[in-house]
């Protein structure tokens, strides 16, 4: 089957990675609640759970709800803070043998560069990957996804204070024109970029009168927006020369070859970790088998060579 | 506590309780037992229908009712989408298992411990009944709506001494909320222990007398969850801490500390009634 080793290089700066299939932020915890279910070193890489530099309680609940072929989150950040997660949860973490990336999220460009500084300084942290796209917080969030000179700004912060750290920059489907956003990230120094975070949704129960989330609004992802996020891919790659990662509604070892052949370098697995707990640990292996059965002699041969 | 695995698990029949003559509402799953090293009373498993996908997106949470070497029992109610589907399961179908889940019930030998259950809530207590140590110390008040041969009870009579209330009116209902209060005094002076299980308004119930009596009183939580192993955060319950997000096994703090956002699924979902916040 040989290595997948896939290496993503933008901007001067390099991640290397185990193989094409990582987790998605804010589906697979901190990597930990994982372990029974699976070897965290065959996943190409973890990304976890969208990390502040204080802890963070969340949104209210009902946070989840469960739509056709998707669910519905306003969980809103919740999360252990910088401190926690560096004492309690990455000296745990396989971080010799799998890229750890770190999700990140502040209120303020200011206070990224601040963040993204003392984790560049923490040992056993592969990269870093700036969510400027969450839909469910009041502050920051997707307010600076939404706009390419805020996207830009919060970009270089973070690679100015990261030192030689890959810095990932993780987009919203929630925009008019993804690529402008898109462009903008490459312009302040991303070394690759993530699509899509969640799309923007709400849920009703007809009988309560009521919305399904306390914060009426959330994030939908699954096998839902799996084509809305093929399109921002593609546009994207279209548009820059750093490297794409593909994100949205992945869930079988197929799903992942259909983003790369639209121009995806690797891709994150989310909603079908929620699903059955061993899901991105079964794409990563079946995923050569896979190759082989549609002829695929190499991801590089494959991506991007969509007939039109 | 073992770690929980996933597998996949066979139906070996499917049961249903009650004689209403209409289609079964509550049913008892049998399945195959999954290779689990070991198990505690008040765990929980996620069940998935296999080859489903679109229908339903997350598996479902459900109290492990009784698990041998032969078998492990689900007992449920066919009353939302996928619980339907699970009622027109067939004896060879195969579904995705993981467990077990979460935290257990107290089980404290020599302590007379009283079980308060609700309707469905009944469930995680056969386990419990069945593999207490001394379950002569044990004794049951079970609040139901349907007909009694609607749940498990039964076999859970054989092991303790048990009382069904059936509750048709507001003057049963107010009739067996006394009971409980009474009982829970009891068990208050004799410095026992109380474990409840059933819907969340019977739950705090449970909780405002436990308050009250100063009884120990664990509650055993239903919520809605996504993942069942702590990542999703959809489940959490807040819960009062002194500072950890990680509760420090059996030593509960007082009511009024700072509250966090914990899973049900792994902090849970047998809670202390003066920590968390019904």
């Amino acid at each position: 089957m040989g290595k997948q080793r896939i290496t993503l290089s933008g901007n001067g700066r390099t991640l290397v990675l185990n193989n094409p299939v990582l987790t998605a932020s804010g589906t697979f915890g901190y990597g930990l609640e994982y372990t029974p279910f699976g070897n965290l070193a065959s996943l190409g890489g973890i990304v976890a759970k969208g990390l502040s530099l204080l802890p963070r309680q969340g949104n209210p609940m009902p946070r989840i709800a469960e739509t056709p072929s998707g669910m519905l989150n306003a969980v809103g950040l919740q999360n252990c803070g910088f401190d926690e997660f560096v004492k309690r949860k990455l000296p745990k973490l396989p971080h010799k043998d799998v890229p750890v990336i770190v999700n990140l999220y502040a209120t303020s460009p200011a206070e990224f560069a601040e963040l993204a500084g003392k984790l560049a300084a923490t040992e056993g942290i592969a990269a870093l990957e700036v969510n400027i796209s969450c839909p469910n917080v009041k502050e920051g969030g997707s307010s600076f996804g939404q706009s390419a000179t805020m996207a830009a700004k919060v970009t270089e912060a973070v690679v100015n204070a990261s030192g030689t750290l890959p810095v990932l920059v993780k987009l919203s489907p929630n925009v008019t024109s993804i690529t402008e956003i898109a462009k903008a990230c490459e312009g302040a120094g991303a070394t690759a970029l993530s699509c899509i975070n969640t799309v923007t949704g709400m849920g009703v129960d007809l009988q309560s009168k009521r919305p399904l989330l306390a914060n009426v609004i959330g994030g939908l992802s699954g096998p839902a927006i799996k084509p809305i996020a093929l399109r921002c891919v593609w546009e994207v790659t279209r548009a820059v020369s750093i490297p794409v990662i593909g994100i949205g509604g992945i869930s079988t070892p197929e799903d992942v070859l259909e983003f790369i052949l639209v121009g995806a370098s690797a891709v994150q697995v989310g909603t079908a970790n929620i699903a059955l707990p061993d899901a991105a640990f079964r794409i990563a292996e079946a995923l050569p088998h896979t190759m082989h059965k549609y002829g695929i002699s190499s991801l590089d041969e494959l991506r991007g060579g969509l007939k039109i | 506590m073992s770690y929980p695995i996933l597998s996949k698990e066979t139906v070996l029949d499917l049961v249903p309780f009650g004689n209403s003559g209409q289609e079964a509402e509550f049913l008892a799953l049998r399945l195959s037992p999954p290779a689990w090293k070991e198990i505690a009373p008040g765990q929980f498993v996620m069940l998935r229908l296999s080859g489903n996908h679109g229908n339903h997106i997350w598996g479902r949470p459900f109290s492990i009712c009784r698990v041998t070497p032969r078998d492990l029992v689900i007992f449920f109610q066919a009353r939302g989408r996928v619980t339907k589907e699970m009622a027109k399961l067939r004896p060879g179908d195969v579904i995705d298992v993981w467990g077990p889940l979460g935290n257990s019930l107290r089980v404290e030998k020599d302590t007379p411990t009283l079980l308060l259950a609700g309707g469905i809530g009944i469930a995680p207590f056969v386990e419990y009944a069945h593999t207490h140590p001394a379950p002569w110390n044990l004794s049951m008040e079970f609040g139901h709506r349907l007909p009694l041969d609607c749940y498990p009870f039964d076999s859970l009579n054989e092991k303790i001494d048990a009382a069904p209330h059936r509750e048709n009116t507001v003057e049963d209902r107010d009739r067996f909320i006394a009971l409980m209060e009474k009982r829970m005094q009891e068990h208050a002076k004799a410095k026992g222990l109380v474990l409840a299980c059933g819907p969340t308004p019977f739950l705090r119930t449970v909780q405002t007398f436990a308050l009250k009596h100063k009884v120990r009183t664990q509650l055993a939580l239903e919520t809605r969850m996504g993942c069942g192993v702590g990542a999703c955060l959809g489940c959490v319950v807040q819960v009062a801490l002194k500072a950890s997000l990680i509760p420090p096994a059996d030593s509960p703090v007082c009511k009024g500390e700072e509250y966090h956002n914990l899973q049900t699924c792994t902090c849970g979902p047998n809670f202390w009634a003066h920590q968390v916040k019904l």
